[in-house]
């Protein structure tokens, strides 16, 4: 059996499931400082599909990439500590502002830098998007075959990938040749938790960018154990062209962002008379509750 | 040339709902840019489509039929969409937010360069000057959508790289017959001139698909009602509205044990949990078992009689009224103010 060079790509993101009363300032919108940030759901459960396929088989590798800020390293250090091999950080400020087109070109970039590689597996989407686009268009830049909403990777042999995913109303089994990029869907089985023996290893993996900032001297211990490293990708590491990134590579813009004001529970009480009940239905329209 | 597109996804032979409500979106945005309306149908077996289609004021109907092309599959829908959307040059492409479109539209926004909005919840033309470019543009797609855990709302629009491609959720828009007897062109793709062997490399092993249920769980609307509503006639009022706003309806344990409702759309400790963006309780009272299975709902509104209802503690809106005067009015009203 051949190498099988996973690579999962997972993103940090606010926790948008639980905007809880403290998360909301005065005015009503949200403080996003407050949210905490997390490892993406359902890029756990790509990560957890991974390391399944590594239980199964010999001579798997599963590689973490992540694109954010520098503290998005903490994802990479999440993904050590469950038994993934390695971690790749994608940052640079020149990405900033970039919508899910430029993204999946500067992502597709770095799995190309990182290559060769069989399987891409990343989660379905992002809780802070919600758009489920980059999976799809990095696999449209890398030229591979997509399958997407999988709930279970049944095989892989030294040829293809055998995948059951998980539709609207039902499922399909599918087998797409390798290399293919594939994204997981919620009801995948969730990720197992940290592993102490992999804590115990990890704690100390940085980028170079965290040793820097350490006030502790780890540079010796990573010349040690170069297993400790967590790479860190710029622009010009992946060769990027600045003019497909950020906001000049973006051909979406946000022309307005409106904060959905949560009102007081104090409910407004009204009669059954026309007027009454136009300006509710007029209210409901004017906040995009009502389509 | 520069007309708007839909993507009309296939099941079973038919045209999906959500297909159907997007053309009738494209039509009056077709009007409102004064352009033509043309639909994209990729599969097998279509006879006669174009009948279940032009109603909706299709102008131009292109079809792709192979064997090869249903049930779905990303890549070969996808090169045949890119070559069109190349010659076609569109300035507006629509999809279904569902498990095809979210799949298919990014691999084509990918190929083409452009930009795609996701889940967009209302559709609007409108237009967009660029202080920094020094330039206005007319006749823009602004693509509305909630974000951030729809703790934001966000106009979205593509100034410069076209087409403007967006996908929708299934009843976020309405379905509506444009003109009966309206009747536009067929445009057969010769499917090979599009698609490639590579096109083909994944392959489906086995399906099962289940036919369509009720989904109260993931509904964004939902109108229910209790046993305040006195029988499964007055239910009707309640199918009514939920099918002018596109949601579902639910019921009490009380309106499922006095067999208003079926059983599987009980709503509470006992039935099902939801959290839609808008509950319309209809003669409910509200209590704690059922309050616990809808009182995440984003935004309540309760029609009830007894202003003393326990539900109207946790509600956002409180109708005092009978639900016969009152969810009439709220269909007249919605129906003369939405566009």
């Amino acid at each position: 059996m051949k190498n099988i060079r996973i690579i999962v790509l997972a993103k940090q993101v606010p926790d948008t499931r639980n905007v809880g009363k403290d998360a909301m300032k005065a005015d009503g919108t949200v403080n996003r400082a407050a949210l905490p940030a997390i490892f993406n759901p359902e890029d756990l459960n790509a990560l957890e599909q991974a390391l399944r396929i590594k239980d199964k088989y010999k001579n798997v590798t599963v590689t973490l990439l992540t694109m954010g800020p520098g503290r998005a390293a903490e994802i990479i250090r999440e993904g050590l500590y469950r038994g993934a091999d390695n971690g790749f950080l994608l940052t640079d400020r020149k990405f900033a502002g970039s919508d899910t087109l430029a993204t999946s070109y500067a992502i597709s970039l770095a799995i190309k830098k990182i290559a060769p590689f069989d399987i891409v597996i990343s989660g379905r989407q992002a809780i802070d998007g919600d758009t489920a686009q980059v999976g799809p268009q990095a696999a449209e830049k890398l030229g591979i075959a997509q399958v997407t909403y999988a709930e279970e990777i049944l095989e892989v042999t030294d040829k293809d990938v055998t995948i059951k995913r998980r539709l609207e109303r039902g499922i399909e089994t599918v087998k797409a040749p390798r290399p293919v990029l594939i994204t997981v869907h919620s009801s995948a089985p969730k990720c197992r938790t940290r592993n102490a023996k992999f804590i115990m290893k990890y704690k100390h993996a940085l980028t170079v960018t965290e040793m820097q900032d350490a006030t502790t001297d780890y540079e010796k211990l990573h010349q040690n154990r170069p297993y400790l490293d967590i790479e860190e990708l710029s622009v010009d590491d992946i060769k990027a062209d600045v003019n497909w990134l950020g906001l000049s590579g973006s051909p979406t813009k946000v022309k307005s962002i409106e904060n959905v004001v949560l009102q007081a529970k104090d409910a407004k009480i009204l009669t059954d008379s026309n007027n009454d009940i136009e300006e509710m239905i007029k209210e409901l329209i004017e906040n995009h509750t009502i389509g | 040339m520069n007309n708007v597109f839909v993507y009309c996804e296939i099941d079973e032979g038919n045209v999906v709902d959500v297909s159907l409500e997007l053309l009738t979106k494209g039509r009056k945005l077709a009007n409102e840019l004064k352009c033509q309306l043309e639909a994209v149908v990729i599969g097998d077996e279509l006879k006669n489509i174009e009948k279940e289609l032009f109603p909706y004021g299709v102008d131009t109907i292109h079809i792709a039929e192979d064997k090869r092309l249903y049930p779905f599959q990303t890549l070969p829908h996808a090169s045949i969409m890119k070559k069109l959307f190349e010659d076609e040059k569109p300035q507006i492409v629509l999809f279904g937010a569902t498990s095809i479109g979210r799949d298919i539209a990014p691999r084509i926004a990918s190929a083409m360069r452009c930009g795609l909005t996701a889940d967009c919840t209302s559709l609007v033309i409108g237009e967009h000057f660029d202080k920094k470019a020094n330039k206005e543009y007319k006749n823009l797609l602004y693509q509305i959508r909630p974000a951030f855990g729809g703790n934001i709302i966000a106009t979205i629009i593509n100034p410069e790289m076209h087409p403007q491609m967006a996908t929708v959720r299934e009843g976020v828009m309405k379905k509506e017959i444009y003109d009966a007897k309206y009747k536009g062109k067929i445009h057969k793709l010769e499917v090979d001139k599009y698609v490639n062997e590579e096109d083909f490399v994944v392959k489906i092993i086995e399906r099962h698909i289940e036919a369509k249920k009720v989904d109260i769980k993931g509904a964004q609307i939902i109108v229910a009602g209790g046993y305040g509503v006195g029988s499964a006639e007055n239910f009707k009022l309640l199918y009514d509205l939920a099918d002018v706003i596109g949601g579902e309806v639910g019921g009490s344990r009380a309106a499922v044990d006095a067999n208003f409702i079926e059983h599987e759309r009980q709503i509470g400790q006992t039935g099902v949990t939801v959290r839609p963006k808008l509950y319309i309780a209809c003669g409910i009272s509200g209590a704690v078992q059922h309050r616990a299975g809808m009182d995440q709902s984003a935004m309540i509104i309760s029609i009830n009689t007894d202003i003393k209802a326990p539900i109207n503690s946790i509600a956002d809106y409180v109708i005092e009224g009978d639900i016969s005067d009152v969810i009439p009015k709220m269909i007249k009203y919605y129906k003369k103010n939405s566009k």
